[in-house]
């Protein structure tokens, strides 16, 4: 069945699993574009979980717990070695 | 083993771009400025945090010494959120680096001295010699008093940063210990015990952002009014 809408204008969740590597490659990577997508995810985050009436502390474990990640990442090297 | 203990003060460094900067302004991401009269519950919070400490911080000085009032809280709160992100693991905390807390100490301190010595030279001038020394004791007092004077900021900023990395390098080496102690059951949770006291005790790291912030006080003050 074809498409109705056209693949660029997609978000990533409609996207159909064959389609991935295409929509990806459309995406604007310009130094804008790349910006304009971390604030798209802060405020979708922010207006999700934080901006509610009864958030609760998952919306900022969830920062937290990405920090981690991001941190372990980064010393992936130094640590390699205590294996 | 001494290399592996220091590593995780090394400043992290991506494609030779030091990922330190980054990291610095990670806390200004959790800082949210309320929009409206009631906000949701971060805000909130953070809302009430604001207002206990400026009241805390403010209320003892005279209005000149109240224009101090935004300097004062943000650094109070950049320190204390970043020695509290410092406490995850696997995190960076740029507390611990020398460099930086010179670089926040020296001028600050810096400022109270010459506001000091601008608007009221005879009284900050007068706080070198306490009231009734003898008189033979005027000399070296003064010497006394002079070094004491020069050596705030360096107080200021070793301060932070040997407390950070101590508390912080405490942590490394119980973990380790604790995880090599694994074989010997008995002693291991007795570590462990330890190690979740240690980390209680260490949030009050932020304990000493409040000793920074009101040594900064204290001299500002001190130079401020009489």
């Amino acid at each position: 069945m074809a498409s109705v809408v056209p693949l660029k204008d997609k978000k990533l969740l409609e996207v159909k699993l064959g389609e991935l590597p295409s929509w990806i490659l459309m995406r604007d990577f310009s130094p804008s574009g790349i910006v304009g997508a971390f604030r798209r995810g802060y405020y979708r985050h922010y207006n999700k979980d934080i901006n509610v009436k009864k958030g609760s502390i998952a919306g900022l474990t969830v920062v937290l717990a990405c920090y981690v990640v991001f941190n372990y990442t980064f010393s992936y090297k130094e640590l390699k070695h205590e294996r | 083993m001494n290399q592996n203990l220091f590593t995780s003060f090394n400043i992290p460094v991506i494609l030779g771009i030091p990922l330190a900067v980054l990291i610095i302004m990670f806390p200004t991401m959790l800082i949210i400025p309320p929009k409206n009269l009631i906000n949701n519950r971060l805000s909130s919070i953070q809302q009430w945090l604001v207002k206990l400490t400026l009241k805390q911080m403010m209320t003892s000085h005279t209005p000149k010494g109240r224009t101090w009032s935004l300097m004062l809280l943000s650094l109070i709160t950049f320190i204390a959120l970043n020695n509290i992100l410092g406490l995850t693991p696997y995190a960076f905390t740029p507390t611990t680096q020398l460099s930086m807390n010179l670089g926040m100490a020296i001028p600050l301190w810096a400022a109270t001295v010459l506001m000091g010595l601008r608007f009221k030279t005879k009284s900050s001038l007068a706080h070198f010699l306490p009231q009734g020394t003898p008189i033979p004791l005027i000399p070296m007092l003064i010497i006394i008093e002079t070094i004491s004077l020069v050596i705030q900021p360096v107080a200021l900023a070793v301060r932070l940063t040997a407390n950070i990395t101590a508390g912080h390098l405490l942590m490394h080496l119980l973990g380790d210990t604790a995880l090599t102690l694994m074989s010997i059951y008995l002693s291991s949770s007795t570590i462990t015990i330890i190690i979740i006291i240690l980390l209680i005790t260490l949030e009050l790291g932020v304990a000493l952002i409040q000793a920074y912030v009101f040594t900064l006080l204290v001299g500002l003050y001190l130079h401020d009014n009489s």
